[in-house]
Formats: C-alpha cells, sequence, structure tokens
C-alpha cells in the first residue's frame, strides 16, 4: 500500500470510529467550544466599543477645542473666537452660503437606565443648524426635528435603547428647565447616538452659558484641513487646537482600548494556555487509551505517517466541530446586544457585533490549539515500541 | 499521613498527564484569583468610605455648579456638625498631557470635614495667610519632586483669568498624606477665595459640598431634608452619603456583571471540565493497580480515600499555586485600575481552596466509588 493510501485507510477508520468513543471526544469539543467561545466574546466586546467610537468620524469634518483640551467637555471656547474660527479658509459652505461650522455645547444629565435602575449619565450635545449640512448621518426614526428656540430635544437611538422616560413626548430635567423629547434618531452607530441633540442657542440661554465647548466644521475637501489647520494655529488672538474628527475620536477611545485591550489580552493569554494545557491532556489521555489498537495497526504493517495523521485529523475535526459550536453560543448569545459603559459626563451606548472575521479567527485559533494539543500524543504514539504496547494495559 | 508515599507515588505514575492536569488547574485559579480579587477589592474600598460624611451634588449631572449661598442653608439642618465644599479645578503642569488633579476649597474646613487627612496646622495657617498658597499630596510631591516654598505655574482649558493670563501661579506651603495611604495623596488644593475672584466665569459657585453628620444611621433622613431645601429651585440637590455614592459610581461603569460573570463562569467551566475528565478516566484505567492493593488487605474505604487523597492533593497544589500567583500579581494589577495599596482577601483564597476541593472530589469520586464492588480476580485480569 503506498504512503497515502495508508495515511488515508488509517484516518479513516479513525475518523468513522469516533462515534464509539464518544465519551472522550465529546470532551474536547465542549472544552474547546468554551474557550473559543469566551475568547470570541472579549475581543468582540472590545473590537465593537472601538468601532463605536471611531466611527463617529469622518475625514472631511474637523473638531477645534481650547488649546490644551484633552476632550470637549474640558474645552472653553469664547464668542470672539467662534467667529474667527468661522471664517477660516478651508470650510465648507451651506446650500444657504453660510460657513459650515456649529459651535457646539456639551452638558450631561442623570437619568435611570432601564436594564437595572441604576443612575447613569447621558451627554447632551446642543448644535447649531449647520449641524444638518455638518452631520448629514444624522437621521430622523421617530417624530420631528427640535426647533430652535423651543425647548425641544432629539434623542439618540441608543440612549433611546438604555434608558427610561426618553420617549416623545417625555419630559427631561436639564439646568432649571424642562425639555421635551420630540424625536429619535441614528447616526449610522457612532457616539452621538448614545447622546440628546439640541439647539445649541437654546441650551446656552437655558444654562446662561455665553462660551461654547467646541466647534465642529465641515471641511471643502478632505485635503483643506491643513489649511483650516493653519490660519487657527497660527493666528495671534487664538488659543485652540485643532483636530481631524478621526484622530480626534481616536484619542478619546485610547483610554478605554488600553484597559480593555489589557483585560481581552488577559483572558485570552489564560483561556489559551489553559486550552492548550487541557488539550493536550485530553488527547495524550485518549491516545493512551487506544495504545494497543494503535499498536496492532502498526504490527500489521501501517507506518508511522499513517498513526499520526489519523491521530491529528481527529484532533482537527473535533477542535474545528468545537469550535463552530462555542463561536455559535458566542453570536447567539451577544450579538446585537446593548451595552452601556459610563462614566460621571456620559454613556456610550453601543452594539456588539460578532463578525465572520472575529468568528473565522476564532476557530483558527481552535485549530491550532487542536493540532499542537494532538501533535505531541501522535508522534508518542507512533513511536512506543510496538511489542511493549500490545501488552500494555493503559 | 502514612499514605501520602503511596498517594505521592500514585500522583507521578503518569508524569505528562500530572503535569499537564497541575498546569490547566493552576490556569483556572489565576484567573479565578485575579477576578474575584479584583472584585473583593472593590468592596472594600467601598467599605472603607465614610457612612457620616454626605455628598451634595447638583441633582442634574456632577458637572453643573452649585451657588456658595447654599453652604448657610445646610449648615443650619439639625444633624449637621460641620460643612465644607470643593471646587474642581482641572488643570496641567506646563503640557496637556501633565495633568494634574486640582481643586479649591476653604482650607480652615478641611480637618473638620476629612480628619482622615494628615496635615500640620502650620500649612493651614500658611494657606490661610498665602493667598495663591497650594497643599499637595505626599505622592504628588514625590512624583514630581516639589516641596515647599515651590512656585508652580498651572494652566486651565477650562477656567480662564480676569487678567487674561494663561498661567494660574501658585506656591507650595505644604504637604499632607492622608487616607492611610489607601488612596494615592496626589492632589493640589487652592485657596477658593482666590480662585473665585480671579475667574472670569462661574463666579460664586461650587462643584460639591460635603456634610458631616453625627448620626450615620440617620444619614438617609439627613440627606433627604438638605435635598429637600432646594427642591423646586433652580439648583436642585442630591445628597448621598459616601459609601452609596461611591456604589452608585461603580454601577455607572456600566452593565457589566452579567459579561464578567458569564466569563469566569465559561472559564472556569471549561477547564475544570476538562480537567475533572482527565482525573476521571487516570482513575479508570489504574483500577487493576486499585485491586492489587486490595489484595493487599487494603479496605474498600482506604481505596476510595487513597482515590480521593490523590485528586485532593493534585487539585488543592495546583489551586494554591496559581492563587500564589494571582496574589503576587494582585499589586500590580490593582495599581492598574487605581486601587493600589489592596491586597487578596484571605476569603478569596479560602473560597479557592474550596472551589479546588469540590472539583477534586466531583472527578475522583464516581471511579473510586466504584472501586468498592469490584471482583478483585476480573480486575487483576483486565477485565
Amino acid at each position: 500500500m503506498s504512503v497515502l493510501n495508508q495515511i488515508g485507510a488509517v484516518t479513516a477508520m479513525n475518523l468513522r470510529s469516533i462515534p464509539r468513543r464518544v465519551g472522550s471526544s465529546s470532551v474536547i469539543v465542549i472544552g474547546i467550544a468554551g474557550v473559543v467561545g469566551v475568547i470570541v466574546a472579549v475581543f468582540g466586546m472590545t473590537r465593537s466599543l472601538s468601532q463605536a467610537l471611531v466611527d463617529t468620524g469622518r475625514p472631511d469634518r474637523a473638531i477645534v477645542l481650547r488649546s490644551g483640551a484633552q476632550n470637549e467637555t474640558s474645552s472653553t471656547l469664547l464668542v470672539d473666537a467662534l467667529a474667527t474660527i468661522r471664517n477660516a479658509p478651508g470650510v465648507a459652505r451651506t446650500s444657504a452660503g453660510d460657513a459650515a461650522a456649529s459651535a457646539e455645547m456639551l452638558a450631561s444629565v442623570n437619568l435611570i437606565r432601564r436594564e437595572d435602575g441604576a443612575q447613569a449619565a447621558v451627554g447632551v450635545r446642543g448644535v447649531e443648524p449647520t449641524s444638518a449640512t455638518i452631520r448629514p448621518e444624522v437621521k430622523l426614526v421617530d417624530g420631528r426635528m427640535f426647533r430652535p428656540g423651543l425647548r425641544e430635544t432629539i434623542v439618540g437611538r441608543g440612549a433611546h435603547h438604555e434608558f427610561n422616560n426618553l420617549e416623545i413626548g417625555d419630559r427631561v430635567g436639564l439646568r432649571d428647565s424642562q425639555w421635551t423629547v420630540v424625536g429619535v434618531f441614528e447616526s449610522g452607530g457612532d457616539a452621538n447616538e448614545s447622546r440628546l441633540l439640541t439647539d445649541a442657542q437654546t441650551l446656552m440661554s437655558a444654562y446662561k452659558r455665553t462660551a461654547a465647548n467646541s466647534v465642529t466644521v465641515l471641511l471643502a475637501s478632505e485635503g483643506s484641513f491643513d489649511e483650516f489647520k493653519t490660519a487657527l494655529t497660527t493666528n495671534p488672538t487664538l488659543s485652540v487646537s485643532v483636530e481631524r474628527e478621526r484622530d480626534y475620536y481616536q484619542r478619546q477611545s485610547e483610554d478605554a482600548n488600553t484597559f480593555f485591550g489589557l483585560v481581552t489580552t488577559f483572558v485570552g493569554v489564560i483561556m489559551a494556555l489553559g486550552a492548550l494545557f487541557a488539550a493536550l491532556n485530553t488527547m495524550y489521555s485518549a491516545v493512551s487509551a487506544r495504545t494497543v489498537e494503535i499498536a496492532t495497526l502498526r504490527a500489521i504493517g501501517f507506518g508511522a505517517g499513517g498513526v499520526v495523521s489519523s491521530v491529528l485529523a481527529e484532533a482537527l475535526l473535533l477542535s474545528f466541530t468545537g469550535a463552530l459550536v462555542g463561536a455559535g453560543v458566542a453570536w447567539l448569545l451577544f450579538n446585537g446586544n446593548t451595552v452601556g459603559i459610563g462614566n460621571t459626563v456620559g454613556t456610550l451606548v453601543f452594539q456588539m457585533h460578532i463578525t465572520p472575521a472575529l468568528l473565522g479567527s476564532g476557530v483558527l485559533l481552535a485549530c491550532i490549539v487542536g493540532l499542537i494539543g494532538g501533535l505531541l500524543p501522535a508522534l508518542r504514539a507512533a513511536r512506543m515500541p510496538v511489542a511493549t504496547a500490545l501488552r500494555a494495559t493503559a | 499521613m502514612k499514605y501520602l508515599p503511596l498517594i505521592w507515588a500514585g500522583l507521578w505514575r503518569k508524569r505528562v498527564r500530572t503535569i499537564l492536569t497541575l498546569m490547566s488547574v493552576v490556569v483556572a485559579f489565576v484567573l479565578f484569583g485575579v477576578m474575584h480579587g479584583v472584585t473583593a477589592g472593590i468592596d472594600q474600598i467601598v467599605n472603607q468610605m465614610s457612612d457620616s460624611r454626605l455628598r451634595i451634588q447638583s441633582r442634574v449631572n456632577i458637572t453643573e455648579p452649585l451657588p456658595y449661598a447654599q453652604l448657610a442653608r445646610i449648615e443650619s439642618v439639625p444633624g449637621v456638625m460641620s460643612v465644607g465644599f470643593y471646587n474642581f479645578v482641572g488643570a496641567y503642569y506646563r503640557e496637556p498631557r501633565n495633568g494634574i488633579s486640582a481643586g479649591a476649597m476653604d482650607i480652615s474646613r478641611l480637618k473638620a470635614m476629612f480628619p482622615e487627612v494628615a496635615i500640620s496646622q502650620e500649612a493651614i495657617d500658611a494657606m490661610a495667610q498665602t493667598r495663591n498658597g497650594a497643599l499637595i499630596g505626599q505622592d504628588l510631591a514625590k512624583e514630581r519632586g516639589w516641596k515647599v516654598g515651590d512656585r508652580i505655574p498651572l494652566r486651565s482649558t477650562i477656567w480662564m483669568r480676569k487678567d487674561g493670563a494663561q498661567d494660574w501661579t501658585f506656591e507650595i506651603v505644604g504637604i499632607y498624606s492622608g487616607f492611610d495611604g489607601k488612596v494615592p495623596s496626589n492632589e493640589f488644593w487652592i485657596n477658593y477665595q482666590y480662585f473665585d475672584e480671579e475667574r472670569t466665569f462661574g463666579n460664586g459657585t461650587v462643584t460639591l459640598y460635603f456634610a458631616r453628620i453625627n448620626e450615620p444611621a440617620r444619614s438617609a433622613q439627613i440627606a433627604e431634608q438638605i435635598d429637600g431645601l432646594f427642591a423646586n429651585s433652580p439648583n436642585e440637590t442630591q445628597t448621598q452619603n459616601e459609601r452609596d455614592w461611591l456604589r452608585g459610581r461603580i454601577a455607572q461603569i456600566g452593565n457589566m456583571a452579567f459579561f464578567v460573570n458569564a466569563i469566569i463562569g465559561a472559564v472556569m467551566f471549561t477547564l475544570l471540565f476538562l480537567t475533572g475528565n482527565t482525573m476521571m478516566q487516570s482513575v479508570r484505567e489504574r483500577i487493576p493497580e486499585l485491586a492489587v492493593l486490595k489484595t493487599y488487605g487494603f479496605s474498600s474505604a482506604a481505596v476510595v480515600s487513597l482515590v480521593l487523597g490523590e485528586a485532593l492533593v493534585l487539585c488543592g497544589a495546583a489551586a494554591a499555586i496559581g492563587l500564589g500567583i494571582a496574589q503576587a500579581a494582585s499589586p500590580s494589577i490593582f495599581r492598574a485600575i487605581g486601587a493600589g495599596g489592596l491586597s487578596l482577601p484571605w476569603g478569596v483564597i479560602g473560597s479557592g481552596l474550596g472551589v479546588a476541593a469540590i472539583v477534586a472530589i466531583i472527578s475522583a469520586l464516581p471511579p473510586a466509588w466504584r472501586t468498592q464492588r469490584i471482583s478483585i480476580v476480573d480486575a487483576l485480569a483486565g477485565r
């Protein structure tokens, strides 16, 4: 029999006999399923979080903050600065001919989370009418747009899902004023979906503020950024920092990314290590339970190649099955789940997405663990002296 | 105890299997130790918080300021012994990256409000005499190499000075340490009067109030009374004792509890399931050996206890190693989440060993029990 035929025959025989070893085979399947499930879920969470943060950026939008401010909430821009920013070169124009720049104010309000009744903060963003041009991704899914001058607000899909009392017609108590929810919007799953949007002027007068937090502009083109930034940063009357929106949100997600990255790496490494040891252990046991069987095969002339490849094939098949089960369960349980992560000034509500790429990586990892776990026992089985093995009582 | 050599020999019969089983269980318990350690650590911090000190902030959100005028009214509430306040400043030193946790307050009220802060009377007096004086925490002083007498220019992205200057210059007049070293002493405290006079907006407001009460048991009622003073006014308050506030803050972080518990559960289950199965198989394979022991005269009970003993020693040792690693790693982990100074509570180690014992018993008992009924002759023949 040629080597390939041998390998084929032994492997086929091995695989066909798996049903007789359902007990120990299912152990590997369940074990790998658990490992893959956890890794997919944890990585899925981290990816979905960065996605929600980074998605809030468009390459042709820029954000202007007070020089040195790390984020919008800790930045203050005075009225004089706003006019200069609006008139800077590189800014697109709305259909009415105005500069596509929106001086915005941020506030926060504590509301009750639907899920567990805990109190958490929701961000409020006051925008200028030019925001419609600057943010075309904001689309109403229910109700209507707020009217400037009236204390009305629209709520993002994420915030609407996560918090109580944000239905159309409900009132939200902001500083010394009651605001009515008149619509629900979606904006492509970005950070604004976790906020309330309203008119900047109305919000500022309710809070008795004259200063804005930031200015968001739509650039005439992606390339206009440099021109825009230089004009503002070289202006001696201004003390501002200018960033592309994408970079700004990238920076915001860095802290969360680092923390979650650490958690993910920690859990991932532990799971992979544990899976490796456990897979090795189980495959060793599986092989040693069949020492006599394998020795018999070798005694009648089958070469080591067939033995090794059959054990590997079995390990691979079982790991693959386990990976599918684990990935499937993780997808069923977590895909599409809404998660809210918050601090004192806002809660980011995002959806967990278990992507095919993630599932694929999980399955690949399982197969690698299975291969390594099956290789050493397979080699051991192939090299055991036949006579000793035949007499073995394991 | 005299069976220990037997147990030891039994463990090392299949060296590779024992080591791999050991490693799997060690890994499972490192995770167990770290995860439960962090939860227990957080509980510890919460319980250390005072329940005789109330925290008063705007009902709308922490970012909304409260008028200074509320101070006198809060002081008049029965049960309130003393009131202090804090205004969040949010500054940086030279580079925006070098954030400094700065706050403005009336230092003369500090000791009454926070007796756990160690500060000399001279420092407090110096603050009263130096308008732009600053008190800094021990850890901050060490980190930056600042000492009493240094003049430090800070900048703020939120607050602007009336004279238009970018820098707020302070003179360090004292160094405090506090909270028994459990919470980092890294704040930069300045005089509220100076700060309020120099800033361009928000004058006459503070970020929050603290109220010391004489009866912790009545903290909820006193809190309600304080909030009642300002209900239906433009500046409604939300008053809680510090412990409840911290619990709320932690809950605010997110609905991650389900996620974290699910993961720990899945991980422990998977690793221990695989390990338990291997141990079960190991016992089954050794039935002929156990039969030999029985022919020597070991009673059934002795055989069962030998098998159990092996499993317990293996799981116990692995759990101890895993928890030991978690214990060694916990200082760095706690520092990473900002809770430096804590250590793994003994309760976690105790419950970890308990779980190990349960796993050992569940894996080894069923096959061991069956050895009671084996026919020695059949067992010796390998049937």
